[in-house]
Order: C-alpha cells, then structure tokens, then sequence
C-alpha cells in the first residue's frame, strides 16, 4: 500500500507546484513546458482538431493518472487549435473545444491562457457553449480581471431580459466573477435584483450577497440593508437563501430577525430542505437569545432593564417608570411560561423530524436539545435512532451527537439501548462511538444487559474495540457501585487474555478501580504484580508499579521484590515506566527503608544518568526530599506526607461530557473545537426580552381573511394540525405568497410559454407591492378609527379586493374540483362572489391549480372567506341564491337565510310614515368582512315622498364602525326599498345608535345586535372541531343542562333552532344524538363552538367554547331559550 | 484489497485535482478565495492520504478531518471518496448529506457511480456541480430539475449529438424551479401510464450464542417508479398503517394527511424515488425467517478446527425462502478451509478471510449444511471468538411486517394508469453471533 500511495502522491505534488507557478505568471507559462511531449501528444491532437464530431468524450479521459499526471507537468500550453476551434461559427466546434477546455480545469491544468478566445464567445447563443464559457469565466476571471471587464457588459444586458430565468443566471455568473472593480456594479445589480418581482431573481440575489462580501467587506452596511429588505420576503425560494446571506454577512444582527420570526416559523415547513438547516440553526441561536429558559421554572425575575433596550422600537411599551413600579410591586417570582413565540417554534419544527434529509432530521434535534423543555426533547430520539440507519458517515456524526445528548437527557434514548448494540460488520469508529453511547445510557437496570453484551465485545478480533469497551466496563464500573466488583472480577480474568493489548488496557482500568476501593483487593494487586514479568506495553507496566507503590503497605512482601526486578531491568525500560520505577522506589523507603534502601539509591543513580531530564530531574529531586540530609531538613520531614497523600480516586468520564456548550450538530461540536466561522450558541437571558418586538402590526381588515387563507394553504405539507394557535399577526404576509405562487405556476404548466408565464407574474407581484403598501396605510387607519369615526374606508377595501381576487379564484377553482362531499362544505357564498360566474373558470387551468392547493382533499375548512368585493351586494345575493339552488345538500343554511325575523328600527307612527325594519341578513358584508351586514327595509306610508335618506353622525361607543348606506334620494309615497348597511360591533352586543335623516328630519335609532348573529358560520371536520374545542377548556367553556320539550327532539327541529338563534354552521358528527356547530366572531374571528348533547329522554347538555366568554355565555343563554320553548 | 485501494487513491486524486468537487465545496462557506483562484491547494489532500493510509480499512477514515487552514468532510461510497474541503463552520451532515446528494446524482445520470463513469462524462460532472451549487450553496438537487437542464447521457443521444452538434443541456429554461413542487418537472407525457410500488423490508437483527433474539427490526422502504403524465394526484392507502412506528418522507408528501387520516397523498416525481422509509421496532412483531445450527470449534494446540453450519426455516409464512448466501469473516489465523456443502457452492478467500456460501433456496425436506475442517497456522494460538454468521436472504412476495397497500387512486387526470404493487422481504444486518 505505501508504494501506491507514493506513486500517486509523489506525482501528485510536483504537478500541484507547478500548477501554481502557472497560475501566478501565465504569460510565462505557455514556454514551459518540454517540447517533446508535445510532440508526442501532436498527432493526438491533430486528430482532434480534424474530426472533432467523432466522439464527444474529452480525450484524455479515460487515461490513466500516470500518463496524466505527468502530462499535466509538462504539456505546453498553447492551446492553438482550441483557439481555432473557438474562432469558428460553427456551434458544434465551440462546443468541444469547451468541452475539452473545461476538462482540462477539472483535471487541474491550466488553461488561463485561452482567456481571450473563450471570453469572446460569452454571447454565443449556444446554450451549453454558453454555460461552460460561465463555468470558464468564474473560474478564471480573477486571474485576467482586464479581460473579464468585456463579458460585463453581456451580464448587463441580461440583467435586463424579460425572462426572469435569463435575469438570474445572468446576476449568478455577474456575481461569482471575483474582480474588484466591479464591486459597484454587482452592488448595483443585487440592489435592483433584491427587489425583482421574480421570486427566483431575488433568490439569486441572496446568494449573491456573501459572494460580494466575500470579494469586498467594506459593502457589509449596504448588503445589511438588502437582506432586511430580502428578509421580508414572503416566499418560501428566498427565505432559505436570505438566511444563510444573513448567517455569513452579519450574524450578530439578531435584531434583523424580529420581524421576520414569525413568518420564518410559518414558512419553514415549505422551504426546501438546504434552507430547513439553515434557517433552523439560525433560529435556535435566536431562541437563545430571546426566550426564557423551559427548563428553569423559577427564580425568573421580572422583565426589567432588558426590555428598555428594546423598548425604543416598539409602540406598546410601558414606560420604564411603571415597569420599575410593576417589579417592586409584584413578589419577584412568577411561574414560568413559554412565550407563544417560543412555542411556534418548537410547534413548526417538530413536523420536519420526518424529514427524509439527515441533516434536517439533525437540525431540528439540535433545537430540541438546545430550546425544548424537558419533557419534550423526548420526541427527537426515535428519528436520530433511524438515522442509524443510514450511511456510515451520517451514523458518525449522529452518534456523536447521540454521545453528548445521552449524557444530559440518558431517559431519551434509554428505550433503544438495543439500537446500538454493536454488529461485527459496524467499522471500528462506528464501534466506538456506540459504545460510548451504551456506556452512557447503562444504569442500575440495565447494567446487567449491557455487560453481557459487553462480554461479547470483548471476544472480538478487532482489538481497538476490544480496548475499548474495557474502559467502558470501567466506567460501568466506576458510575454503577452494584457492579464494580462484578466488574472487577471480569477485569481480573481478562489478565490471563493472550493479547498483550487487552491485557495491557485491563491493568490500567483495574488501576483506577483499585484506587477507590484498594484495602479490599490485596489479592488483585498480588496478582498484577506477578504480570510484571509478562507485561510489555509501558502503560500497563507502569501502572502496576504506581498500584504496588501506592498500596505497598498491603503488598510488604512482594513490593521490594517488584523493585528488584525492577531495578535491574530499569535502563531498558520506557521513560514513563522510569519514573514510576522513581515513585515506586521513593515509596518504599519511606514505609520500608530497611529492606529497600540500597535499591533505591541503586536506582536513583541510574536515574541520575539517564538520557532524558526528565528522569534526572525526578531523581535529583526525589534523592533530596528523601534521603535525610544536613541542609535540606525542611521538607524532607513531610516526605512521607508528599508521597503517600491519600489520592483521590479518578473519575472516569466520558470524553463528549460537557461538549453540549458547543451548538449540536455543528463542526465545532463534532472537532470538540471551535470553528472559523463558529457562531457561540448564547446562554438563555436572565429575563425575558421584550416579545412584543416581534409583533407585526397588521390591518385589521386582512387579519382574519388571512387566518383562514392560512390554514388552508400555508402549509401544505407537513403542517402540524395545531398550527393554528399561533400568535395572530405572525401569519400576515404568507397567503400571498403561497397564492402568488401558485397561480403562477399554474399558468406556467397551462401555457408551458416561459414569456407569458412572466407577464403573468408581473402582474401578480404589482398587486403584491400594491397590497403591501397599502397595509401599511390601513394599518395607520386601524388605529386612527379607535379614536374617530371612520370616514375614508373605501380606497383601502377596493384595493384589498382586487388584490384579493388572485388568491381567491384559485382557491375556489380548485374547489371547482372537488367531489360532492366537499361541494357540500362549499356553502361559503362569499366564494362564489366575484365578476366571473364560477362556471367559466377554464377547466385546464382549474385543474392545476387544484393539484398545487396541496390541502383541497382533505375536506377543507372552508371558512367564510368573506373577501372584500367590488361586486354589488344584490348581484352577490343573486349568486348566491344560484348556488343554494345547485347545491340542495346544505340543510343547514338553507332554513335561515336570516336571522332573527324582522326588527323593528323606527315605527311608521313615530317616523312620521317612514317605517323602517331591519333583518340580519347573514350573508357577508361585501366591504369588510369584520361587518354585520344588516338590511334596512324603508317603506313610505305617508303620502309625500321621503328625499334624501341618509345616516346621520353616529355616535358610536369605542370600536364600533358603520358602514352607511348609499343616500337614497327619494322614496315615492307606498313604495318600499331595502338597503344594506354593514355594521362592526367589535364582538360586543352593545347598541350601534345612529340617526336617520331625511332632508327635514333626524330620527335617532339604534340597532342592537342578538349575540347569534356577531359571528359567521365556519366549516370544521370532526376531528378538528375536536382539536379546537380541546384547546378552548377551562374559563371558555360554558355548559348549562337543560330538558328538551317534546316538540323539540326531531334532528331538524333542534338545528333549524340552534341556527336561527345564532349564525353558525353544523359540524358533522358521529353520534346520532350529538349536534355540533362552529362558527367565529366576526371581529376578532375568534371560534365560537356549540356542542348540544341530547339523550333520547330529552335531558340535553348544551356546551359552548369559546374565547369571548362573554359571547360564550350569552350564547348559552340564548339557545337555551330557543330549544326549550 | 490492493486493487481498491489504488482505485480510491486515484479517484480521489482526481476529485480533488480538479477544483470542481473540492472547490465547489470548498465554497460551501466562502473560502472562495482560496478556492477561485487555482490555488485550491492540492496539497489539501495530502492530510486526506494521511488520514487514509492511517485507518487500516477504508471504513475507518474518519469522516470529518481537521487541518491547520481546513476542513475536510468526506463520505465513501462505492469504492469511492467524495471529499469536501471547508473553511468555516458548518453543520457536517449538511456537507454528507450533501455529498450522497452529488453521488446519487451521479448514479442516476450514468447508471453507477463510478470511477470511469465520472472520468468518461467529466463535462457532465462539471455542469452537473455547476447547477447544484452556487458559491457553495445547494442550488438544485432535485434529479427531475437537474435533468430538465442537462439531460443525462444515453447512447443514442451521445450519436445523435456528435451527428447534429446538439448539446446535452437541455434548451428550454428550467421551470420547476420555480414552481412549488420543485421535485416534479413539468409537461411529462407517457403512452402508459403505470405506477409500480416496491415494498421492500429489510430484517435487522441480531441472534445470539443460543439462538434467542438479542435485537430485531424491520426497516422498510416504499419505493416507487412513477411514470405517469401531466401532474397526477396520487394517494396511498394502507390496510393497517398504525404498523408503521416511525417514518421518513420523500418532501411530495403531505404530512398533514398522514397525521389526521394515515393516507400518502402526494403528487409524485417523475421517474424512481423513494416514498417513505418507515421502521417497525416492536420486537415480538418481528419474525425471523430462519435459524442458524452451528458448531464451531478450534482445538487447542491443533492445527485444525470443525466447522458445521446447518440452516433451516422457521417462520416463513408459507413462502419459499431465496438467496441464501452466508458470508463469515473468520479469525485471521484461518488458513484454509475444506468444507462439503449439501447445497450450493462455498468460496474461502485465504487473504481476507471470508467464508462466502450460495446456498440458494432452502426446501424444508433436505435442510442445506456446510460442515468440514478449519486449517489453522499451525504454532499460532487457537482464536478466541468464533466468528459472526453474517446472513443474506430474500422471500418474494411477502412484507414480514404484515403491511399491505389497500388500494391507490389517482386524482387530477383523467387516463387510468397500471398500477402495481410488489413486496421483497430481505436480510438487512442480519447477524448471528456463535
């Protein structure tokens, strides 16, 4: 093997040098080389350059290293006949002479000096000619940085190109061409395609931000400023990459995170699988700094100067002054409570421990290891034991991991000891490793089943293994009392193995055992003294002599004898055996000095004239402090002292002890040593960090569509069932991403025409910017409508709809799609909602957007979408009327169409012949869907007409808007009209007054809501009103008893009651005699969930959860009084 | 033994002497510098040799190795090294998993992975690396992308290509990697339509001196050949998936599906891929097909030793156990071995010591042994262990598991594929310890 290796290597590194010395001078470089080598390639490459086409594999190819190597050294470099090739027009020439030349690269030659014929055909129209002169240009361009400055302008102008595809190559191939002059260039090209409405663009982008900082640092301000811009993106292709710019650009600004946590949670599931890692492992080094430790339950204090730091950021904070008042006041401990956010997290990841990719498997356990409470961490341990599994190297690395873990957490991975059991076929540092994990995961039960597998560990032919597990049994034995001298007594058998090796490791792990307990096992001692005289290694010699020295009180006979021996042997023995023949040596003259004087000094002259100083230095030194002499009396008197102090016993400890301070499954971890680059996993903060940083302010009229859109789409794989829970505003930006993309990759596969497939999408991205920029402004509106009555609410509500539209016609095409049972679910008018009847949605294109909404076949929850529309209200009512008639399978909405009858606004008497009534219509109100849309009915019993009816100044309590009615000019005598007002009553059933006018009086009315109808039906399955009722327990469920009267037992009766009193919508179920019904509060869209339990003999339990309690309980009351009348 | 190591020697030379492997890598965390230019210094792989020629089996070359200015992370896959050279900080399984990504890559565009098969397309290779990564990041490593840019070489290509001077990177523009199922490429059109399932289960086990079960699981794969048109919806159902303790998922699959109702529901790759891997660990679930009687002994102060081996069936549900081989790593002290077997044919390979049977299928009438006599080195002391049984087996037809595909429906399209379903039971490390 040793000459193989020279072989190759020897060849190897002359050729390397060489290579280098072109690389530094290439003008140098062509003359080089020896001409008859040349000569003897010559005809070769004639033939090459006359009968190209012929094969298309690089010629050298298939020839051995030795020819190659050797080539390499000497091959002039001229290259003329590639640069002819290069020269011609003709593609297919192009073509191989690139191919030969990038052949060449990959072998390591040196091809600079074809600098100039290649970078010419950075134009050429030739795709694959193309991308290999890209591959040639970033391989070279440093080197001849003059040249490479006349394929700019190519880049340039690709930047530009309609076809995102083309603009990303060219910022790709721009970016990697190392040359600094043109830092300004590619600065400018990443700013602009940092904001690209191509989502593959802006990932290009992103990485090409550590390649610029890598060429040029002094950037880093302005390439931060790209990656907040690019952090905030939306869409799953760019997160991955912008973190892992993020993580090489500036890693300490975790301030950048904040806002972009929450959608990095939300996102994460969908990333592809390269960015998971990343994004994850950034994420745990963000937790840390962020949260409070799970595992430390008390002594938290409260949140205090910390949150000053962060305070100047956000809104809500509290003055430092009532903060400071707030800490003193309450006692200094509060239980302990995990940050919502902190809670995603963990929620969002735990799905990806499916992941078929090792090293996201990895990531997500490490962040277990690092964030999870206790309790939880458990979950990780069942994926790392599949990833066993796996190739050898994957199994190396997690077994180093597994080692650190199972030291912290041992119960995890206890339940799959036999997991590592050890196969004669593991290789040897897979053998080890998992030993070590056995060795850390034995305890007083198991130790019984770990040493007999360890029995047969020990017969194995692999004595590394072999070894090792005997340290192993000693560190069984010295965490374990019960098995130590089980474990002893093995040891001591193995002293009689024929390899020296085992015998050797067997005598230093006795060594230590014996030293906790050596009065016992005089026996033992007698023993290994006699292996003196077998026993070669050094090691294990000298740790018998230490035992014999140490213990020589329990020995007194066989020790002088030991030194004998000892002494006559002692020049040809092994530096550290010396020494221990020193200690020995001193020892016994001190407990016997009768018997062993002359020895010693016999010894301590040999000593005295040994090649190494060390021994000399011992032996001077052991001579002073020993043999009593005039001068040195002082210590000499404590020499006993010194030399047979009682010595603590030594603690076997495993070598990844204490490693976890590295983050898991990084370099740093694995070397036990940090790495360049190695980013300190930070330690939980003492308190708290303000949460609210992370807070997204959102406009309060997208939030709720938004939530439902998320459930439906955000995650389409993976997504954990609970999802839902998390902190509202976090999932602001997502659906529009998802839909966006969608949409467009649905006309991609429609037309299959890359151009159209832009125009589409440019389209999309406007009115991405545009709804972006417009949250903003209603977001200042939401709060300015707290304090005064709303007066410009259109402009933003048209914008949202037509931005809306996007997402929704794909959602209801696919829903297009669905079998009845879905159809049925499908009652949601508000889908059916817009300018185009659904049945003209091109089936083609339905067809694939259908196969993208990834969650269309599980019965979806179909929530009231209630986008905002610029359709009218009537023709919305008309198509809904169409598909209640289509669908007849939706008993439970067909019955109520309104809710509770006609009320009575203004009486006809008091209104002088203006009536005016009003019905909840209970359809969605067109402008917000937070609204109740309620329908005005006027009708005209005087006999002059009424003009100009309009709302007057409401004056409305605090959160409640109204949405007027367009003025209706005039109103003949008999005549009736209907209108629809939407109104906010912010989950509240307080009365929205406002007043009437007509052009010559002002009546003042008042419309107060029925609790039923503050809410809007929702669509949940079984299992998942289930889920969510399991979520709303305690202080939000409310249950009251009640008896069902006779007329009230029929199924249809009780549903047709239940939806008449309140606006929900039913929830199949299983059991005849359950009904369930779910909807949300219009407002806050939090759920409302009603549960009436009916026996046969008419005793009924009615059970509502929900958050608002106080809708919860007045809701109970109300449907209880409609069943039991 | 030689052979390989020379092969390794050279390929990772080669790896390492052209900058794409190493380099491509190398970047991986920007060392670009180091990297763009051409000092990729090969002396890098001077530690790599060291580290080689340290461990005595190639097995053994630690993964990861440390030297003063790099990294180098390494995986050994058929005969062959993959070595990453890195400068900072980065997850190593990021890098390995990585590294097995490249080398499938490889195996599915030239049919093996190997030492010719990389030399014979080394332009491929370069554009292959090129589009998997940028600046050292994982660009696209999904196989129905990447071949939707460079079309794998197949011979007629390779013809018409010389004929026509047409390329091999494909001409139009790479839409799947902008879609949200990057793993499908878009427009695929097949007259037949079929969709073939593998389940194939794999026994880990390890049966100890007196033939009790110390160790038994299965772990088993779903692997699937989609060949199907347009973009089908496909949903897997199992009779009796609560079988399946812990499983892995190909990214097609929704996982919330799997959660709420135990259905693989996932709009396929094209091509072959692996659906799930799943892995059955309760232990009384596990049978094991077969039984081992040995006698093997080494007589002390003897030259010779006896070997008897005897195997038979037990629990085999009724289905003919196949492809028996026994492969024994014996003591290095073995020289030679003259052995009669009932059945089959032995092979003894005196410089490494294995002891390889065929025996073939087992029939319960006549129960396949392999007896005879041990030479030993004579003077040497007799061995200590006796060896482990290493044994290989393969029952068609039959999921030991009990598992068992219920039914698969296709939404989305409207043509009426083939489908099919096939279950392998096989050895995975089955050992027998005597």
């Amino acid at each position: 093997m040793q000459r193989f290796l020279q072989l190759p290597g020897a060849a190897v590194r002359p050729g390397g040098r060489e290579a280098d010395q072109e690389a530094a001078s290439p003008v140098l470089a062509p003359e080089g080389g020896a001409p008859p080598w040349y000569q003897a390639l010559q005809p070769e490459e004639l033939r090459w350059l006359q009968a190209p086409e012929e094969d298309t594999t690089p010629e050298e190819s298939l020839e051995g290293p030795c020819p190659e190597a050797s080539q390499s050294q000497s091959q002039p470099l001229r290259h003329d006949d590639l640069k002819a090739m290069l020269d011609t027009n003709k593609d297919s020439l192009k073509l191989e002479a690139m191919k030969r030349i990038v052949a060449m690269i990959a072998r390591g030659k040196n091809a600079s000096d074809l600098f100039p014929a290649v970078v010419k055909n950075v134009a050429c129209k030739n795709i694959e000619v193309k991308k290999l002169v890209y591959v040639y240009l970033v391989r070279y361009a440093e080197e001849q940085q003059d040249l490479a400055l006349l394929s700019i302008s190519t880049f340039q102008r690709g930047l530009k190109d309609p076809n995102q595809l083309i603009r990303a190559s060219a910022l790709r191939v721009l970016s990697s061409i190392r040359v600094p002059i043109i830092v300004p260039i590619m600065m400018l090209a990443i700013k602009e395609a940092a904001s690209d409405m191509s989502p593959y663009v802006r990932k290009t982008a992103a990485h090409a931000i550590p390649k610029l900082y890598s060429l040029d640092s002094d950037q880093k301000d302005q390439l931060i400023e790209v990656i907040e811009k690019l952090l905030a993106d939306k869409t799953t292709l760019v997160a991955g990459s912008v973190v892992m710019a993020f993580e090489e650009v500036c890693p300490e600004r975790i301030d950048l995170i904040h806002k972009n946590y929450r959608k990095l949670c939300n996102l994460l599931i969908d990333v592809e699988e390269w960015g998971q890692v990343v994004i994850i492992s950034m994420l745990t080094r963000y937790a840390r700094t962020q949260f409070l430790s799970p595992t430390q339950n008390e002594s938290l204090l409260e949140e205090n100067s910390e949150k000053a730091f962060y305070g100047s950021e956000e809104d809500e904070a509290k003055g430092p002054g009532s903060e400071e008042a707030a800490s003193t006041a309450l006692p200094t401990r509060k239980p302990y409570v995990m940050d919502p956010d902190h809670r995603l997290l963990l929620r969002n990841t735990k799905p990806l421990l499916q992941s078929r990719s090792a090293a996201v498997v990895m990531a997500v356990a490490q962040l277990y290891f690092h964030l999870a409470p206790k309790a939880e961490v458990g979950v990780i341990a069942k994926a790392l034991v599949r990833l066993l599994r796996s190739h050898s190297e994957v199994q190396y690395v997690v077994l180093q991991n597994v080692a650190t873990m199972s030291i912290k957490r041992r119960g995890m991975f206890e339940p799959y000891l036999k997991s590592f059991y050890i196969r004669s076929t593991d290789p040897t540092q897979i053998k080890i490793l998992k030993l070590e994990v056995l060795t850390n995961l034995a305890n007083e039960t198991n130790i019984p089943t770990v040493l007999r597998e360890f029995q047969t560990y020990i017969r194995s032919m692999d004595k590394d293994f072999v070894a090792a597990t005997i340290q192993a049994i000693g560190r069984c034995a010295t965490n374990i009392g019960r098995v130590r001298d089980t474990c002893l007594n093995g040891l001591v058998q193995l002293l009689s193995n024929r390899d020296e090796l085992v015998v050797a490791e067997s005598v230093v792990v006795i060594k230590k055992l014996l030293q906790m307990q050596p009065a016992q096992h005089g026996e033992i001692i007698k023993h290994l003294a006699k292996l003196t005289d077998n026993i070669q290694v050094p090691m294990a010699r000298a740790s018998i002599l230490w035992l014999i020295g140490e213990y020589c009180e329990h020995v007194p006979r066989i020790a002088p004898d030991v030194l004998r021996k000892m002494a006559k042997s002692f020049t040809a023995e092994e530096d550290i055996v010396k020494l221990q023949v020193i200690n020995l040596a001193a020892k016994l003259y001190l407990t016997n000095s009768k018997q062993t004087k002359l020895l010693t000094q016999y010894v301590l002259s040999l000593a005295k004239y040994d090649q190494n100083y060390d021994i000399r230095d011992r032996a001077r030194f052991t001579r002073q402090l020993i043999v009593p002499s005039e001068q040195g009396g002082a210590l000499s008197r404590h020499a006993k002292k010194l030399f047979l102090a009682p010595k603590p016993a030594p603690v076997l400890e495993s070598s990844f002890k204490d490693r976890d301070h590295f983050q898991l499954g990084s370099l740093s971890h694995l070397l036990n040593a940090k790495a360049t680059g190695y980013q300190e996993l930070p330690d939980w903060p003492e308190e708290a960090p303000d949460p609210s940083v992370r807070n997204v302010e959102v406009p309060e009229w997208t939030k709720c569509s938004n939530r439902e859109k998320r459930k439906e789409k955000e995650k389409p794989f993976y997504s954990d069932s609970e999802g839902e829970s998390g902190p509202t505003e976090s999932a602001d930006s997502d659906p529009e991403s998802e839909s966006e993309s969608e949409s467009k990759s649905s006309s991609e596969s429609g037309s299959g025409e890359s151009s159209s497939e832009s125009d589409n999408e440019d389209q999309e991205e406007d009115e991405e910017k545009g709804r972006s920029s417009e949250s903003e402004q209603s977001e200042e509106e939401g709060k300015k409508k707290k304090m005064k009555k709303r007066k410009k609410v259109p402009e933003g509500q048209e914008g949202g709809s037509s931005s809306d539209e996007g997402s929704d016609s794909s959602s209801s095409s696919s829903e297009s799609e669905m079998t009845s049972e879905t159809e049925e679910e499908q009652v949601e008018p508000a889908s059916w909602r817009k300018k185009t009847p659904p049945s003209s949605k091109s089936a083609p294109a339905a067809k694939e957007v259908s196969l993208l909404d990834l969650e269309d076949f599980t019965p979806p929850s179909v929530q009231p979408v209630s986008p905002p529309t610029v359709v009218s209200t009537s023709l919305a009512a008309d198509l809904e009327g169409l598909t209640l008639t289509d669908s007849p399978l939706v008993p439970s909405l067909l019955s109520p169409v309104s809710g509770a009858g006609r009320q009575e606004l203004l009486h006809r008497v008091a209104g002088e012949g203006l009536a005016v009534d009003y019905t909840f219509s209970r359809q969605p109100f067109s402008g917000d869907p937070h609204m109740v849309s309620v329908h005005i009915h006027f009708s005209n019993s005087s006999d002059t007409p009424i003009k100009g009816l309009h709302v007057g100044t409401p004056k409305l309590p605090p959160g409640i808007s109204i949405q007027e009615f367009p003025e209706i000019e005039s109103l003949a005598p008999g005549e009736s009209t209907t209108v629809v007002m939407g109104i906010n009553f912010c989950d509240s059933t307080q009365a929205a007054n406002f007043q009437l006018c007509t052009q010559t009086r002002q009546f003042y009315v008042s419309i107060q809501p029925p609790v039923g109808e503050l809410m809007a039906p929702v669509f949940l399955s079984e299992n998942e009103f289930k889920k969510e009722q399991a979520k709303l327990t305690g202080m939000n469920e409310i249950t009251e008893k009640l008896t069902l009267p006779d007329t009230c037992r029929s199924d249809h009766i009780v549903v047709q009651k239940v939806t008449a009193t309140a606006n929900l919508g039913r929830v199949p179920c299983g059991t005849s005699d359950e009904y369930r019904f779910a909807g949300r509060t219009l407002t806050s869209g939090s759920l409302v969930l009603l549960t009436l339990d009916a026996r046969p003999t008419g005793a009924a339990q009615l059970t509502v959860n929900s958050e608002k309690m106080v809708i919860g309980t007045m809701l109970v009351k109300d449907v209880v009084q409609a069943l039991t009348q | 033994m030689p052979g390989v190591e020379v092969t390794t020697q050279r390929l990772c030379r080669a790896t390492l002497r052209g900058p794409w492997l190493a380099a491509g890598i190398v970047a991986l965390h920007p060392m670009s510098e180091k990297h763009w230019k051409s000092v990729v210094s090969q002396s890098v792989c001077d530690y790599f040799f060291e580290a080689q020629e340290k461990a005595a089996d190639v097995e053994n070359v630690p993964p990861v190795i440390s030297t003063p200015h790099h990294y180098l992370i390494s995986i050994y896959r058929d005969k062959l090294f993959f070595v990453s050279v890195i400068q900072t900080e980065v997850p190593p399984l990021f890098v390995i998993e990585f590294l097995h990504r490249v080398a499938d890559t490889f195996q599915d565009y030239f049919g093996e992975c190997s030492e010719a098969a990389i030399k014979d397309n080394v332009v491929i290779v370069y554009e292959l690396l090129e589009e998997m990564l940028d600046n050292g990041f994982p660009l696209a490593t999904e196989s129905n992308i990447l071949k939707e840019l460079i079309k794998p070489p197949t011979i007629l290509r390779s013809v018409v290509n010389s004929i026509t001077g047409s390329s091999n990177v494909g001409d139009t523009l790479p839409t799947g990697q902008l879609s949200n199922i990057p793993w499908r490429r878009a427009g695929v059109k097949y007259t037949n339509n079929e969709a073939y399932f593998d389940v194939v289960e794999e026994i880990d086990a390890i049966i100890d001196k007196s033939g009790s079960t110390v160790f038994a699981e299965i772990q088993g794969v779903i692997d699937a050949c989609i060949k199907l048109s347009g973009m089908p919806d496909l949903s897997l159902s199992f009779m009796n998936p609560r079988l399946l303790d812990d499983v892995s998922f190909h990214p097609c699959i929704r996982f919330k599906r799997w959660e709420s109702e135990r259905v693989l529901s996932f709009i396929p790759p094209d091509g072959n891929f692996r659906l799930i891997s799943y892995r059955v660990s309760s232990q009384n679930l596990v049978a094991i097909p077969v039984y081992v009687k040995h006698s093997i002994s080494f007589k002390e102060n003897s030259s010779c030793g006896r070997f008897d081996i005897t195997i038979g069936p037990k629990q085999n549900m009724g289905k003919t156990i196949e492809a028996i081989t026994v492969t024994v790593h014996m003591p290095k002290v073995v020289l030679n071995m003259n052995l009669t077997p009932t059945q089959g044919s032995y092979t003894f390979d005196p410089v490494t010591k294995v002891l390889t049977w065929d025996v073939g299928k087992i029939t319960p009438q006549k129960l396949p042994s392999l007896k005879g006599l041990v030479n030993l080195q004579s003077g040497a002391p007799k061995p200590e262990e006796n060896p482990s049984l290493n044994i290989q087996f393969k029952i068609q037809q039959l999921a030991i598991s009990g598992l068992k595909v219920n039914r698969l429906d296709m939404y989305g399209e409207k043509y009426k594929p083939f489908k099919g379903v096939k279950y392998v039971t096989k050895a995975g490390k089955f050992q027998v310890r005597t």
